[in-house]
């Protein structure tokens, strides 16, 4: 038996890197990018870059950055890092309003819509709430205690995402289930009704977004996942509505490509409020743009828009509630075998317009870096340099899935493997 | 392995398979990945598989669901009670480890061929009910789960591993019916104290009286019906029983 492929195997975890993310402002008057420790913020509306003030520690996060995200009314941002370290920071004054200490590693956030409340995942699958009240006003540095709310489990939690009505709490896992809890009005008891489970995806599902509009004010989710699905849900009764095979789509309109099973969705974002959503797909140089039509139920593709001239391959999107633009970020932390240990670039997507739902594709257009608002101030705030080199995109592209599908995908091994590794087992106590 | 006449696993004078055949392990991990087919949902649980006399393929939408489960089952001891007990019920027993659940399905399949027209209402499945439930049984669809004998585990470090646990207890209040019935035995006094606590804290669950106790057949088979119960009551043990009925909670 080969012994040094099994040892290999065990080293992945020194070079686990984050994928770089995104989030933006609901009024777009800011945007944040996350890479590694590093939380960069760049104010669209004055132009410049923002800088984050913390009392209690510097640099503000000791280890990469797996959640970034704004609540709703865009006073908060919520930072959560593998330091164990959830940081609520206030939007107007950029400062760390409260620092809260995780047992695990963190691995998702979500703000409630009325932004009292902050809930955050850790690896061991725990959902821990956080209750903000008396915060308002109260600027000072807090640090508070988060009470478990739920748990699947021990699998770890890949997505949180709150309804739209704020009724429910959504968590995803890696071991393919999608759970929908009722909220409950004293969230520090714990929420321990489950209203149901979203159940037919046959790999981890990696992300969550609620379809929210005039005529549906209840939403319905959309979940995309490594099985290479985007997949339409019901949340009340968990009845899967649709299925759209992206994977498949992207490989038949990308007619070059022909390797299998590297499609999985990493992320998803619903634009201007409506039945556009755009994914991103691992190995897929662009976007895809799928129309859902909450009339049929049904998820259509409606076209792949590609990025030329460099192989940017989305980790995560972000979109504010009413522009008419998509952003996009990828990038990892600590890349091996470069020069720079870090890499960010960010590229927007316009020409979403809200009265024309079907002519939708015919005007997009990915922006020149100095179309960008905030031009070259903003890409050297949030890329950390203006300008990258091209081989580092496909090395940072693979370093992502590799590290995805480390973390989230059950690892086979042969028998004899099997037993190799009980014999070498490394949770046994050492001795002090 | 010998030919079907004269197969050693199989006692001659009673058919059912012999218990020294399948010796496992008393405890089994269950926070390890293992490996085995789960049903991607509820609706994909093959009840032709599990009841062939009672559930034919091309009616597998009938109404007729599993209604009890009993999760650990172990050698199945009590599923064989239950099953002439509520002929009319299915039911199911979930267990992890593998070699216990081979010994069940042998066992069934033995009392079903020496006594036919019986015990064609209970199955037996290998998975993770702690990780799996919700694939095997949609929202309020058992009126009746049973946790017979669970593994103590007594470090705090690896009450985690409890399978009455406060967060759990969610997934169980999810697939029993308002009203259903989630029924708790054990000899460890610690472990009995433990899931009576839990259960008694959680908003969607009440005790049962004493006087609904004593209505109830299905708990003096609690203690006498399992291999593990007639183990504890040989030796002169002490039991301790905690039995909760599911309710709407008070808003």
């Amino acid at each position: 038996m080969d012994d040094t492929q099994v040892e290999a195997g065990d080293n992945n975890r020194d070079i686990e890197v984050a994928p770089a993310l995104i989030s933006v402002h609901p009024n777009q008057n800011s945007v944040a990018v996350a890479v590694g420790s590093d939380l960069r913020i760049f104010d669209l509306r004055g132009g410049c870059g923002v800088s984050l003030v913390d009392d209690s520690a510097q640099p503000f996060h000791k280890d990469s950055i797996r959640a970034i995200r704004y609540s709703a009314n865009g006073k908060l941002l919520v930072s959560a890092a593998d330091d164990k370290l959830v940081k609520i920071w206030s939007t107007d004054s950029w400062r760390c309003v409260s620092s809260v200490c995780s047992e695990k590693r963190v691995s998702a956030v979500a703000i409630s819509e009325d932004g009292l409340y902050v809930c955050f995942s850790d690896k061991f699958g725990v959902v821990w709430v956080v209750d903000l009240h008396e915060l308002e006003g109260n600027e000072s540095l807090v640090s508070r205690k988060a009470a478990p709310l739920l748990a699947h489990y021990c699998s770890i939690i890949t997505s949180l995402e709150f309804s739209p009505d704020g009724q429910f709490i959504v968590s995803a896992d890696r071991d393919f289930k999608i759970r929908v809890t009722v909220f409950p009005k004293k969230p520090l008891d714990g929420a321990h009704e489950i209203q149901s489970f979203c159940l037919g995806h046959t790999e981890f599902v990696s992300c969550l977004a609620f379809i929210c509009t005039m005529d549906y004010p209840q939403g319905f989710l959309v979940s995309g996942s490594g099985d290479s699905t985007v997949r339409l849900w019901d949340i009340t009764s968990g009845f899967l509505l649709d299925t759209c095979e992206v994977g498949a789509k992207a490989g038949l309109l990308e007619s070059n490509r022909s390797d299998e099973g590297c499609s999985t969705v990493s992320d998803l974002c619903i634009i201007l409020d409506g039945n556009l959503i755009a994914v991103a797909i691992q190995s897929l140089q662009g976007i895809m743009l799928l129309h859902c039509d909450l009339s049929s139920r049904t998820l259509n593709v409606i076209k792949v828009v590609s990025i030329m001239g460099e192989s940017f391959i989305p980790t995560s999107l972000g979109s504010s509630s009413h522009a008419e633009l998509l952003w996009m970020v990828t990038g990892v932390s600590k890349l091996s075998g470069s020069d720079c240990n870090s890499l960010a670039r960010v590229r927007v997507l316009s020409g979403f317009k809200k009265s024309n739902p079907d002519s939708v594709g015919h005007e997009l257009t990915v922006m020149r870096d100095d179309e960008l608002p905030g031009a070259e101030k903003l890409l050297e705030k949030l890329q950390g340099s203006v300008s990258i080199e091209e081989n580092v995109f496909l090395a940072a592209a693979e370093a992502v899935k590799t590290a995805m599908c480390n973390l989230l995908i059950k690892k086979q091994y042969s028998m004899e493997k099997r037993e190799f590794r009980k014999r070498s087992r490394n949770d046994r106590k050492i001795k002090q | 392995m010998l030919e079907n006449e004269s197969n050693p696993t199989i006692s001659k004078s009673t058919g059912l398979p012999r218990k020294r055949f399948y010796r496992a392990r008393a405890h089994s991990n269950p926070l390890s990945d293992s490996h085995f087919p789960v049903p991607i949902s509820p609706c994909h649980v093959d009840y032709s598989f599990h009841y062939p006399q009672l559930v034919s393929s091309d009616q597998v939408d009938s109404n007729k669901k599993i209604q009890f489960a009993d999760v650990g089952c172990g050698f199945g001891g009590l599923l064989i009670s239950l099953s002439t007990l509520f002929p009319e019920t299915l039911m199911i027993g979930m267990e992890l480890r593998d070699k216990v659940t081979e010994y069940v399905k042998e066992r069934i399949s033995a009392l079903r061929a020496t006594n036919p027209g019986q015990y064609q209402n209970i199955s037996v499945v290998r998975t993770n009910s702690m990780k799996y439930l919700p694939n095997y049984f949609g929202k309020g669809q058992l009126s009746k789960m049973f946790f017979l004998f669970p593994d103590p585990h007594f470090k705090e470090k690896n009450h985690r591993r409890r399978v009455i646990s406060p967060h759990l207890l969610d997934e169980y209040a999810y697939v029993l019916e308002i009203g259903g019935i989630i029924y708790t035995i054990t000899d460890v006094e610690e472990l009995g104290e433990w899931m009576n606590s839990c259960l008694a804290s959680h908003p969607l669950f009440e005790a049962l009286t004493v006087v609904e106790l004593g209505a109830d057949p299905v708990i003096k088979l609690l203690s006498t019906a399992t291999e593990e119960g007639q183990k504890v009551a040989r030796n002169g043990g002490q039991t301790f029983q905690a039995v909760y009925r599911r309710i709407v909670p008070s808003q």
